[in-house]
């Protein structure tokens, strides 16, 4: 640890500039609302396919994931079923089947997740296309603002310092209390990299797949991915991982005092503690 | 501490906001939402970007033979039951007769042996549901501009209009026909075609015999089956619910792109 003391633990320093946080939240808004609306969408046809169609026939099955309801005949009761990769899943409850008792439903995601709660493709789709646009403008403005005023280059672009660090960052996220300092931690700076650079470009580019406009215009988008429905399987999983990284996000905020991030996020002002205040620089 | 307490709020909001799910946005599926309307002015966005990207007439990606893998799925009604439907359907549409009218110098009234004896064209595309599935076929038919140029359109005409023989719903007033529009600009693609055959056979009844309209840069709901007659008109603000189709009446988007 190199004693370059500058700032005193406990101070309160400016974190996170205007733009990172306007940028933050309207990302938290664009994320919620094309989440419930995405899974609102998927609903209605609710597989997932490899390649270029669907393979709904017999004979023809190229489908990854599929999500129903099966049984109701008889004695077996209704149940919902996943299936991933060909093998069958009882997620009764909350996937292929759900709702109070007595009044469930057979859908895909349950009503809790979606946009609106009930089967209305048309509003999910008013309400992803319109917050898609909002996530494009916002990645555009956040890419611009980042790169003039640095934080680009002095918290998110990984470098060769970030990739050395990297081992023992995870064992010290492993470990006990983390340091609160200005500087984002190599895990830090590779995950809002990845975030960024990687799954949101993803979600945009797989989502214009989907489109037969986007498909004449850019082609190779077609290509690029392996097929509209490939695309469209991908675009799902972008969304599983763009949750996983909401959730440990959520859990890293609790972890390391949400009020002080929390304010960091909303103000820019953010109280330093632990031994990050001495590598501040 | 005042900024403490505004923060417990602001979180607290959002928590009820995520435990009671999302009936809280249940009412942006009413039509006459204001914040409705705003969220679908993108769809306005959406158009002009794709069509300044895809210039007149960047075309849909074609496919070949050993990509049509199954049958074509069909989708919305399958089995019209109107009685004039029924009438030519026994008589193997022998009597039907396509009528193109409207804002045109010289109106068309065509049989299936009319429209098979013009150009044709084949195309094996990709039939993409605003549901989300796909499927490749195989369709033959004439290109929607050989017929508007046949009745040299008005210059007053902006949009067809495809009137079809099958009802959805029952409403109030009746049976609901299905009806669509596409502006000129999709009419006149050249992969823009009135189909009587499908993946080498004439074109079966669940996939809308004698004639459906195939528009590939589009998603299937604009892709009319049953077709009854086609008119050509300057705004479609006086059609049934004013919106253009069937399913945009319904709230869906007009420009289906997207």
């Amino acid at each position: 640890m190199r004693e370059t003391e500058l700032k005193q633990p406990g101070e309160v320093i400016r974190r996170h500039g205007p733009w990172t946080r306007i940028t933050h939240w309207l990302w938290a808004i664009c994320v919620f609302f094309l989440l419930l609306s995405g899974l609102q969408i998927f609903n209605a046809h609710p597989a997932l396919y490899l390649g270029r169609q669907s393979g709904m026939s017999q004979g023809f099955d190229n489908a990854v994931l599929r999500i129903g309801a099966e049984g109701g005949q008889g004695a077996a009761p209704l149940r919902g079923v996943t299936q991933v990769f060909g093998r069958d899943l009882d997620t009764t409850g909350v996937l292929g089947l759900s709702g109070p008792d007595g009044a469930q439903q057979a859908r895909a995601f349950p009503a809790w997740a979606t946009i609106p709660s009930e089967q209305d493709l048309a509003t999910g789709r008013v309400v992803h296309f319109f917050f898609a646009w909002l996530l494009v403008a916002t990645l555009a403005v956040w890419a611009l603002a980042s790169l003039l005023n640095g934080h680009l280059r002095r918290d998110i672009w990984p470098g060769r310092r970030d990739l050395r660090g990297l081992g023992a960052d995870i064992r010290a996220h492993l470990g006990g209390p983390l340091p609160h300092g200005r500087r984002y931690s190599p895990l830090q700076r590779l995950t809002y990299f990845v975030v960024l650079a990687g799954l949101f470009p993803l979600m945009i580019l797989t989502g214009l797949t989907m489109s037969p406009g986007m498909d004449a215009a850019w082609p190779w988008l077609l290509d690029l991915f392996g097929g509209r429905q490939t695309a469209r399987s991908l675009h799902f999983l972008g969304m599983l991982l763009i949750v996983s990284f909401f959730v440990v996000h959520i859990v890293m905020v609790l972890a390391a005092g949400p009020l002080n991030e929390m304010r960091s996020m909303l103000t820019g002002r953010y109280r330093i503690r632990g031994h990050a205040a001495a590598e501040e620089e | 501490m005042e900024r403490r307490t505004l923060l417990r709020l602001g979180a607290g909001t959002l928590a009820s906001l995520s435990l009671t799910g999302c009936k809280t946005f249940d009412f942006l599926s009413n039509p006459d939402d204001p914040a409705r309307d705003v969220l679908i002015s993108a769809n306005r966005l959406t158009e002009r970007a794709q069509r300044l990207l895809q210039g007149r007439d960047a075309l849909a990606r074609t496919y070949t033979e050993a990509d049509i893998r199954q049958p074509m799925r069909p989708n919305g009604s399958t089995d019209p039951q109107a009685a004039d439907y029924l009438a030519l359907k026994k008589a193997g549409f022998a009597d039907y007769r396509l009528t193109l009218g409207g804002a045109v110098e010289t109106p068309l009234t065509l049989s299936l042996a009319d429209i098979k004896a013009m150009p044709q064209q084949t195309q094996i595309t990709r039939h993409d549901c605003v549901e989300g599935w796909s499927c490749i076929a195989k369709w033959k038919g004439v290109r929607l501009s050989h017929l508007l140029d046949r009745a040299r359109v008005k210059p007053a005409a902006r949009y067809a209009v495809f009137h079809c023989f099958d009802a959805l719903t029952t409403g109030l007033s009746g049976p609901q026909y299905y009806y669509e529009s596409i502006d000129l600009r999709s009419a006149r693609h050249p992969q823009t075609i009135l189909a009587w055959s499908m993946n080498g056979a004439p074109l079966p009844v669940a996939n809308g015999a004698p004639l459906r309209l195939r528009v590939e840069r589009q998603l299937g709901y604009k892709m009319a089956k049953y077709i009854k007659s086609i008119t050509l008109v300057p705004d479609f603000a006086g059609i049934r619910g004013g919106k253009g189709g069937y399913w945009e009446d319904r709230g869906y988007e007009w420009y289906a792109g997207v």
